[in-house]
């Protein structure tokens, strides 16, 4: 067994441990921890398309989650649309709205991009407080129902739990098939070398453009989750604030790796909500955690820790893919 | 274990344990009640008198209400709605608690409004205002300490334009929807009296300059309200000084433009503001005093609106377990006592709770002056037993929509 393949082993045995630890625990409050981390791994993975596979740091990236979860709001509240069919249009809406935040973020590179991002995602802020007719403004959009499933209500934690792992499962595997995927490659290459992408032939913009979408969509998807889960949406959701927290659950738990993003989310959901009812200055020890992984873990707690295993593990010859 | 932020008292070294028991010796447990508050963020400071008022209350009783002991959960929401869900679970699926009392922000509130429907859990609100909590998206299960939004701006409406004969009033407030909804709620009365609304100028919530918005001030305005939360008053209402305005055109406020929490910080420049609200630390009664004198000793300061709106809460709650004997358990039955609650003698005045949860309570105007050697909002006048749909009725006063930055008076 090489090295590789038993960190692959290591990985998913932890993937489902996790998965399985809010159920062992058994209590609601712990299922819906579990739901809530989730829902952020999903929203973490859409913005390492753009922050670790593209190389593109996007501070914005909430817009996409709030946007999608406005809609679903407001198609079910105000306009009678069933929970699903509002879905579907929130995630066209979202896709058209990356398509067009994309044309013209990318414009720019690098600092440029990220103030750019910015600027976009704080304008969709504006418009969902300012535009109270329609938003509700700072009262935002409250009972939102969440939908049956198959004749089950998803009230219950449990299931939603359930529902929520099928989702995020589709999310993992779609991120894996994109990052190993033709298209996904050649993001990776635009990262890393983008004049000579360019030489040889690929369209670079192209190439991002559509990376942008692609994250839009699973915020997108990461937002109706959300809408569903709490069933209240407020401007705050789509703010910097958030903005800020899901670029450092991608760079805590490492840019550019499959399950970074979902070792980031859990740290800081878990802080935020578990950690928070023991410990009153938990802020502080938010901030601390972010600077001992940036110190001890420059790369993020999932290769950070990878490089560590294979300092550990007995030296085999690897002769798999490293890291990435 | 860490150092759980159980803030248990007296007999409440039983907590420990209480929480397997899941309440099933009815009776002998304490009371165990949620505080959703906010300890981090731009909402701190209103979250620590929050947390002074319950405390002080608790104290006073030994940390007992009606002959039960209290264990008081406090749970940190940092004022964002996600986690205010959070904690509320929290609090019900993990504490077991029986009543929560919270949380602060009127969006917080409505993050909760279906979640607290959903478990039955009675929740007193004492702090935030938003109107449709007890109008349009009513809850049997939410009952309010404080007023709501435009409660105290309907009465301020009609003193300026009956006893303060002011006619034409431009009006500067926060842009959010408290502020729209004292801003709106005033401009009805008022313009119903013979007033006119000249503007309404709406500053962001984190301005860091005013001038802007007092140069654009219309010189002929009788009178400026000003409606502000936090920390915005304050500044405010030093710069409209700075501008030399204080002294050529009067101003009015709302209650939380000039609270208690931060008149403390102020000036000269404060001397002579005419606001409105719920409370006042100056109010004359023996009861009030009393609370005030405990506050100043305990905290050094007068109490304002989050110390009393957490401090009534606590009455709300010891005068409905009394009620049912303390069995706190049934929660319906809670419930039903605190939606009846009808108070004679709070710091506050008497308090009826209304039909659909919000208290009937007086209305005081008060005016800044150096009372014992401090700035203290006197009072003026008192409207008695002010409803929050003023004198409108109350199915009438539904049927149109909530009021919102742009409301216009319909004729």
């Amino acid at each position: 067994m090489t090295n590789t393949s038993r960190i692959t082993t290591i990985s998913v045995t932890l993937l489902i441990l996790a998965l399985a630890a809010p159920l062992l625990l058994g209590q609601p409050f712990y299922i819906n921890i579990g739901s809530q981390v989730l829902i952020a791994a999903i929203f973490a993975m859409s913005l390492n398309i753009l922050v670790g596979y593209g190389g593109m740091t996007s501070i914005g990236h909430a817009a996409y989650l709030g946007t999608s979860a406005y809609v679903v709001a407001l198609l079910t509240l105000q306009h009678g649309f069933s929970f699903y069919s509002a879905s579907a249009v929130a995630l066209l809406v979202v896709v058209i709205m990356a398509a067009i935040f994309g044309a013209i973020a990318l414009r720019g590179t690098g600092i440029t991009f990220l103030m750019i991002t910015l600027a976009l995602g704080q304008t969709m802020w504006g418009v969902a407080f300012r535009w109270s007719d329609v938003t509700g403004g700072d009262n935002g959009l409250p009972d939102i129902k969440r939908p049956d499933l198959f004749g089950l209500n998803l009230v219950e934690p449990g299931l939603f739990y359930a529902v929520m792992i099928a989702l995020f499962m589709v999310a993992l595997a779609g991120m894996w098939i994109f990052i190993h995927s033709g298209l996904g490659l050649s993001l990776q290459g635009t990262r890393d070398q983008p004049r000579r992408m360019g030489m040889l032939g690929h369209h670079v913009w192209l190439v991002r453009w559509i990376a942008f979408i692609i994250a839009g969509f699973w915020a997108g998807v990461a937002g109706i989750a959300f809408i569903g889960y709490h069933g209240y949406i407020h401007p705050l959701s789509l703010g910097l604030a958030n903005s800020a927290e899901v670029l450092l659950m991608v760079i805590a738990g490492g840019a550019g790796t499959l399950l970074g993003p979902v070792v980031g989310a859990t740290i800081v959901v878990v802080l935020k909500m578990v950690v928070s009812a023991y410990v009153s200055r938990w802020v502080l020890l938010l901030g601390c955690t972010f600077v001992a992984i940036v110190i001890l873990l420059p790369e993020g707690v999932v290769p950070g820790l990878e490089r560590l295993l294979k300092s550990i593990l007995p030296a085999a010859r690897d002769d798999g893919e490293a890291g990435s | 274990m860490l150092n759980r932020r159980q803030f248990a008292l007296g007999i409440a070294a039983v907590a420990g344990a209480s929480s397997t028991f899941k309440g099933a010796a009815a009776q002998t447990g304490p009371i165990r009640v949620g505080f959703l508050t906010v300890n981090s963020g731009a909402l701190a400071a209103g979250g620590r008198q929050l947390e002074e008022g319950i405390k002080l209350f608790l104290k006073q009783r030994d940390n007992k209400i009606g002959g039960r002991p209290v264990e008081l959960i406090i749970a940190d929401t940092a004022g964002q709605p996600a986690n205010t869900r959070t904690k509320a679970q929290e609090l019900i699926e993990r504490n077991n608690v029986h009543v929560i009392i919270g949380p602060l922000a009127a969006f917080e509130a409505l993050a909760i409004n279906d979640y607290i429907q959903q478990v039955g859990i009675p929740t007193i609100s004492d702090s935030a205002a938003a109107e449709d909590l007890t109008q349009r998206k009513l809850n049997p299960w939410f009952v309010r300490a404080v007023s709501s939004s435009a409660q105290p701006a309907h009465a301020l409406a009609d003193y300026a334009a009956k006893t303060l004969k002011y006619k034409k009033i431009s009006i500067v407030a926060d842009d959010f929807a408290f502020g729209h909804e004292i801003s709106a709620g005033f401009q009805r009365v008022f313009e119903e009296n013979g007033g006119k609304v000249l503007q309404k100028l709406w500053s962001p919530l984190n301005v860091a300059d005013y001038g802007s918005y007092i140069t654009q001030i219309d010189r002929s305005a009788d009178a400026v309200l000003a409606n502000f939360a936090g920390a915005n008053g304050l500044r405010f209402i030093k710069q409209y000084n700075e501008y030399g305005l204080s002294g050529t055109i009067p101003l009015l406020g709302h209650m939380t433009t000039i609270d208690e929490g931060i008149l403390k910080n102020m000036g000269d420049e404060a001397k002579g503001v005419v606001s409105t609200g719920w409370y006042s630390a100056a109010i004359d009664t023996p009861a009030n005093k009393e609370f005030v004198a405990a506050c100043r000793a305990e905290y050094k300061a007068d109490p304002g609106y989050y110390t009393l709106g957490a401090y009534l809460s606590g009455i709300f709650l010891e005068e409905a377990v009394k009620k049912i004997n303390g069995n706190v358990e049934d929660k319906a039955a809670l419930m039903k006592a605190l939606r009846n609650l009808d108070l004679k003698d709070t710091p506050a005045g008497p308090i009826k709770i209304d039909e659909y949860g919000n208290p009937t309570m007086n209305i005081y105007i008060r005016k800044v002056e150096t009372v014992e050697g401090r700035l203290m909002n006197k009072v003026i006048h008192t409207y008695p037993a002010v409803s929050q749909f003023w004198t409108y009725d109350p199915k009438a006063f539904l049927q149109s929509p909530v009021y919102a930055r742009e409301w216009a008076v319909k004729n």
